[in-house]
């Protein structure tokens, strides 16, 4: 069997399972595969940016944080927010500074990069901190989950946590094609290319600044997304959303999944959260083995499950032969 | 701003700075000499402090528990080296990154496991613990002084060493060219060993003169890490120089910033870096790629 029509069918299989779910799973399994979805989106939007334009950002959660905090300053605290308001006031927000700061940091490459986006979201992250206007570091609360009612008519209800689950799975769709499409445009090919060789694409005439700083756009308003169904879930935003250890985890998905496909980092978001699950059943400083884990990944997991799916489909392949 | 508080404010921000120094200038010469980008040089720092702290606890002797700690540095660094790093020479920097993020997450679990997370104080020895009054009612600490003092002759020790010795040729040839310096016969392998554990001493060693006068506590590495790492952008990676002029520049504009606009004051050295990607992205001191 080929593998891109093993592939397709084992996502469909994947989705199918996953719409399914809610008729069987329990409300606490519902909500963790809600929270594993929004990390997988998060993690596709880092993807983009990691694996196919070959930016290594350690400030991804910057953006996935802002939105969250979009939306937790525009809640009212009596009433719910209209999401027709809160979730492009959010986007747009988290376009925003990734404009601002992908201008910035994009002016670097390789090693600086890695660096300053770590430091501007850290900036970010002390902007929101120290200030008191942001709840400083307790956090803010988003009393209710926004409304989708739109003059009088509500399509979904937020409150209800089987709608939000289909929401966000249909989200996650969505952006996995999204994304798909972009990735298969000419702009796709561009950037793969700014990957692959910058100083060629460079000869070839193609700005590659702008190009890199429109992924970077999208890769920061799709982490937006993910940000602001994240704080809507949780009713909470506090400043970790933004720290670099929302990066680094983020980065650890993309990796455990397999970087440079968009199934990957979906892929990725179930496994890490659902070791993250097990190994704090096993210990107090559960840290410890996830530490080990991802030193024990990045030495002999180099590409990821995909990676090792793909070998061991090989394998077979020369066995039957 | 009165003259006397400038002047302390001042002396505070040049003492931080040479400390910044220490740790960044490890983390360029570990990076510009070796390719490596290392996060957890951060955790080497909280190391050192969580060392002092320990050895001086049992030893009761500041000094001997630098000269102790150090030798413990020196041992994780060769250990670190030889086990991890050497398997990301060749790796992309995403592999760098996650493993030296893995480590992170180690040390700072291992370090509540074996300390709690409390925070902890370390003693100033008696012979440095005065002041130096200035006037009537301000005085300096003798311990400060003493700190910037050592700082300067470890800077002058590392010009020395990378500058005008033998070793310091090999690793500056290393850096420029690997195979041509591998192929004259020089083992390029243990230069970067023995690179990669000066770095880890020197951010250790950091930690452990630190520990007095910033305490040890929790997370103390992670807010350091990202200071250097500002430093190394705007000094430009592998400048020996301008990573000096950078860490005296950010160790300024910390303090000052805390002084002038405490609202904005973990900011200040953010937006520093930022107004210097905006005018020179390479770094201070690196020719344009």
């Amino acid at each position: 069997m080929p593998a891109s029509r093993a592939l397709t069918i084992a996502l469909f299989v994947g989705l199918v399972a996953l719409a399914l779910f809610p008729l069987f799973g329990d409300k606490y399994y519902i909500q963790l595969l809600t929270k594993i979805m929004i990390m997988a989106i998060f993690a596709m939007s880092l993807d983009l940016l990691v694996g196919y334009t070959g930016l290594v950002s350690l400030g991804h959660a910057a953006f996935f944080g802002l939105a969250g905090y979009v939306l937790a300053m525009m809640a009212p605290q009596d009433a719910a927010a209209s999401l027709w308001i809160t979730l492009p006031a959010a986007l747009g927000g988290a376009a925003l500074a990734a404009l601002i700061i992908g201008f910035l940091v994009l002016r670097t490459s390789g090693i600086y990069f890695i660096m300053v986006t770590l430091a501007f979201a850290q900036m970010l992250f002390f902007f929101i901190h120290d200030s008191k206007y942001f709840g400083g570091s307790d956090g803010a609360y988003v009393y209710f989950r926004p409304t989708a009612a739109l003059t009088g008519v509500q399509l979904f209800d937020l409150e209800n946590f089987n709608h939000f689950y289909y929401v966000v799975l249909a989200l996650m769709a969505g952006v996995y094609v999204l994304l798909q499409v972009i990735l298969r445009s000419p702009f796709g090919a561009v950037i793969v290319g700014i990957r692959t060789n910058e100083h060629r694409m460079r000869s070839l005439g193609y700005p590659t600044f702008r190009y890199k700083l429109v992924c970077f756009v999208i890769g920061g308003t799709v982490a937006g997304l993910a940000g602001y169904f994240n704080a809507a879930q949780f009713g909470f935003v506090n400043p970790e959303l933004l720290s670099w250890h929302q990066s680094g985890i983020a980065l650890m998905m993309v990796l455990l999944g397999g970087m440079g496909t968009l199934f990957g980092p979906v892929l990725g978001a179930f496994a890490m959260i659902l070791l993250e699950q097990l190994f704090q059943g096993l210990t107090e400083h559960w840290l410890l083995v996830m530490g080990g884990f991802i030193i024990a990944v990045v030495l002999f997991l180099p590409h990821g499950l995909y990676g090792l799916a793909a070998q061991l489909g090989r394998k077979r392949e020369a066995e039957n032969d | 701003m009165d003259l006397n508080i400038f002047l302390i404010q001042f002396l505070n921000g040049i003492q931080y700075g040479l400390l910044l120094f220490l740790v960044a200038s490890g983390l360029t010469l570990i990076f510009g000499i070796m390719g490596i980008i290392n996060l957890a040089h951060g955790s080497f720092y909280m190391v050192g402090a969580y060392l002092a702290f320990a050895f001086t606890r049992a030893t009761g002797n500041l000094g001997l528990a630098i000269l102790l700690g150090l030798a413990a540095a020196v041992v994780l660094g060769l250990v670190l080296e030889r086990a991890l790093i050497r398997v990301l020479y060749q790796r992309d920097h995403l592999y760098q990154v996650l493993l030296t993020y893995g480590l992170i997450l180690v040390f700072e679990e291992l370090r509540s496991v074996l300390f709690g997370n409390d925070v902890h104080g370390v003693p100033i020895p008696q012979w440095l613990s005065y002041s130096i009054p200035l006037t009537d009612t301000l005085s300096y600490p003798v311990y400060r002084v003493a700190i910037s003092g050592v700082c300067v002759a470890l800077v002058a020790g590392m010009y020395y060493l990378i500058n005008r010795t033998r070793l310091g040729m090999m690793i500056r040839a290393g850096a420029s060219n690997r195979e041509m310096v591998q192929s004259l016969g020089i083992n390029i392998k243990l230069i970067y060993t023995a690179v990669f554990a000066l770095g880890v001493a020197l951010a250790a060693f950091a930690g452990m003169i630190a520990a007095p006068i910033a305490s040890v506590f929790p997370g103390m590495g992670n807010q350091i890490l990202i200071i250097s790492f500002v430093v190394v952008v705007i000094g430009g990676i592998g400048s020996i120089t301008g990573t000096l002029l950078s860490a005296l520049l950010i160790g300024l504009a910390d303090t000052f910033g805390q002084v002038l606009l405490p609202e904005l004051a973990g900011m200040t050295v953010y937006l520093v870096m930022a107004l210097m990607l905006l005018w020179r992205p390479q770094g201070m001191f690196r020719k344009s790629a």
